[in-house]
């Protein structure tokens, strides 16, 4: 009697709760060769997918039937089927990949070859590899502007952002940032491109058609040493109003007013705090803690941290289906 | 006529050196003494190209930037025979390159840096861990990549006194440079509050380092110089010069831990070290060079990518310029520490964290938490400002 009232008030329950469109998270546990995936509406980890060596990159192709994950101690991308959540196929990607931008129409992939001093480019469908661009000494961070006609990559030691015309595959220009560059972010209307710098401790908002640093963004958080500030991860809002920042080993992330560039808020995460994704109606923003091996839920409106998930070691990166 | 075909194509001559500038020709010299230091580890023998190794991969990581920047480094390598004088060899060296990696003993050094203080060359230390060098004898000429004795003592006592380890079994050896050392973990053991319980010294007798039946003596000697101690934690030894600190791990008369000298031994880098994308800069030395990437390799590279950052942040070769710039508040350099190094202006030396190492691993890496600093952690090891002797003239 008892556990049918129970049932049929949990039933009724979940009804309640289960919002229209639930996401799931793909996340790449660097150490633990695995991706978990995250239910958005229960907030729990429903699979843990084996994958191969040193999963870092992790992206939804276009059609969110598949994501692909950069494995780097393998030299590939790993194709995994959302509906089956295993691995079907590998991508020739070029030796130890760790960061990729997939052109707009999710056919041409473009990777960071961080051992090789090289950008791949790899065409979808076909499975092979159409080119190489010779870039700077580690090259990592990818992006590829709203137009689709510029790729940026950025190369860690050489400490610039490669501006790349995508059709004649040449650099165009390079723009000395600070150092160890991470991760580039266009705004969607084309007017800024964001590169963090890890160790100088600064976001460079470059101007993509002057290609020039218009503003620097330096992050102070009191008790912190600067050394301990270092900005990897950027996620900003679709209409270029807010950004967020992961702050690395200051376990933090900072919320960006992104039209004044001015620092509004810290967010305390999780330890070494990486990469992050937006859910598609930007109401949540998922972040991963490396060190504490766990995934931050922030809430994009309240600008407060709601829930944290258990994942596998290091995680790295996170993608989210668009719906 | 012919005086106008001739104006023309002198002018198309101008016009074609313009468009195709040559790059900045950036030179840098590195100046060190022939033959290799003896170990007592047959895995630990030094390459002939130790440092000077390094110094080539960031010739050729510059180089990768150089090429988007109009810029070109080359790499000029100098060996000091026994008795060549050495100031005769530095100014020669410096009528080429503005800048010399020196991997010199502190005399040597010294009498370098004398010998160019007029001429603008700007060195840069990257072999002496003496402390004297950025103290009493500091030069504004030289800049020092190689951390001091005294920063590794204080980065393996910070782990050592984390660990509760804080009786010290003290052996040092015989010569100069193993005093030294002891000098330098004598100070460490008392700024962070561990104690010396006993003091021995290891006198060096002389004979070989290898024998055919070395390990049998060895397992003799090293219980019976250890025996009736003092109750203690960890036995640290100071032994530079190599003559027997690596016979005493797993051979003391009580079952305690080595550190210092072997053991647990402090370091500027390690082949084991693959954090912080330490991984790509590994590998790219094993693919230049066939063999794992020494401290004094990193401490090379790390010297020559600090005339690369500048250059390519002021755009200029000007040694002049790029010793401004290093002294500047703006610079900064990424060696794969985890955290950005800079220049201590009161001395010329670079702040960084130190790896302790077991030969196969890295255990930890200094400064350790909670050893807090007004202005940078990592000014918890080696000597701070207010301690300072040094006066940049």
């Amino acid at each position: 009697m008892w556990r049918c009232c129970l049932l049929s008030v949990t039933a009724a329950w979940l009804a309640m709760v289960t919002p229209a469109s639930a996401f799931i998270a793909y996340v790449s546990n660097e150490k633990s060769n695995t991706v978990s995936v995250i239910d958005t509406n229960t907030w729990t980890v429903t699979k843990t997918i084996k994958v191969g060596q040193r999963p870092r990159g992790i992206e939804f192709t276009r059609d969110g039937k598949f994501v692909f994950v950069a494995v780097g101690d393998d030299d590939s991308i790993q194709v995994i089927d959302v509906a089956k959540q295993e691995v079907v196929d590998t991508l020739p990607s070029g030796p130890d990949p760790e960061l990729f931008a997939l052109d707009a129409d999710g056919k041409m992939l473009y990777v960071a070859n961080e051992n090789d001093n090289t950008v791949t480019i790899i065409d979808v469908e076909k499975r092979t590899r159409l080119g190489e661009i010779q870039v700077g000494v580690e090259p990592e961070g990818m992006a590829i502007s709203p137009d689709g006609k510029i790729l940026i990559n950025t190369s860690e030691t050489t400490n610039m952002a490669h501006f790349i015309d995508t059709t004649t595959r040449q650099i165009v220009a390079n723009v000395l940032v600070d150092a160890r560059p991470r991760y580039a972010e266009f705004k969607r209307d084309n007017s800024e491109v964001w590169v963090s710098s890890e160790i100088g401790g600064t976001i460079s908002v470059i101007d993509p058609v002057k290609r020039e640093i218009t503003k620097k963004i330096t992050f102070e958080i009191p008790g912190l040493r600067s050394e301990a500030i270092q900005p990897v991860g950027i996620g900003m809002t679709k209409d270029g109003n807010t950004a967020f920042v992961a702050l690395g080993p200051a376990n933090r992330v900072a919320v960006v007013d992104a039209t004044t560039h001015r620092v509004t808020k810290y967010l305390l995460v999780g330890q070494r705090v990486w990469h992050m994704a937006f859910t598609p109606d930007e109401k949540y923003l998922l972040v991963t803690n490396g060190v504490s091996n766990d995934v931050s839920v922030i809430d994009v409106a309240a600008q407060k941290v709601i829930k944290t998930i258990q994942v596998g070691e290091l995680p790295w990166g996170v993608t989210i289906a668009q719906p | 006529m012919i005086r106008w075909l001739v104006a023309v194509i002198s002018l198309s001559i101008a016009a074609t050196s313009v468009r195709a500038a040559d790059p900045i020709e950036i030179g840098i010299g590195y100046l060190g003494r022939a033959g290799v230091k003896p170990k007592l580890s047959l895995v630990e023998l030094p390459a002939e190209n130790d440092g000077v190794a390094g110094a080539r991969l960031a010739i050729e990581d510059n180089n990768t930037t150089g090429k988007f920047l109009n810029q070109h480094f080359k790499l000029e390598e100098v060996r000091l025979k026994e008795n060549e004088d050495v100031a005769k060899a530095a100014a020669t060296l410096a009528e080429r390159t503005g800048f010399i990696i020196a991997d010199l003993p502190a005399d040597d050094l010294l009498k370098a840096a004398d010998a160019l203080r007029e001429r603008g060359t700007l060195l840069l230390n990257a072999g002496s861990t003496d402390d004297r060098l950025r103290e009493q004898d500091c030069r504004a000429n030289v800049i020092h990549v190689a951390p001091t004795r005294s920063m590794l003592a204080d980065a393996l006592a910070q782990y050592l006194v984390l660990k509760q380890w804080k009786r010290w079994l003290f052996v040092v050896g015989s010569h100069e440079q193993d005093k030294l050392y002891a000098d330098a973990l004598r100070r460490a053991a008392t700024r962070f509050g561990a104690k010396i319980v006993q003091e021995r010294t290891f006198e060096d007798t002389g004979g070989a380092r290898r024998t055919d039946s070395g390990v049998t003596l060895i397992q003799r000697q090293m219980p019976v110089f250890t025996q009736q101690a003092p109750a203690y934690d960890v036995l640290v030894a100071a032994d530079e010069s190599e003559v027997f600190a690596s016979y005493l791990p797993y051979r003391t008369w009580d079952p305690r831990p080595v550190a210092g000298s072997a053991g647990l031994v402090p370091t500027s880098w390690h082949a084991a070290q693959d954090q912080w994308g330490a991984i790509q800069i590994q590998n790219r030395f094993v693919k230049l060079n066939s063999r794992q990437m020494t401290a004094l390799d990193m401490q090379a590279w790390t010297a020559v990518r600090m005339i690369g950052e500048a250059t390519s942040r002021i755009k200029s070769g000007d040694p002049k310029a790029v010793t401004d710039f290093l002294k500047g508040p703006n610079f900064s350099i990424a060696a794969f520490k985890g955290r950005r190094l800079t220049l201590r202006d009161w001395n010329l030396q670079l702040r960084q964290p130190i790896l302790l190492v077991d030969g196969r691993m890295v255990v930890s890496v200094s400064p350790q938490e909670g050893f807090l600093h007004q202005v940078s952690e990592l000014d918890t090891l080696g000597t701070d400002r207010p301690e300072t002797k040094c006066k940049l003239r």
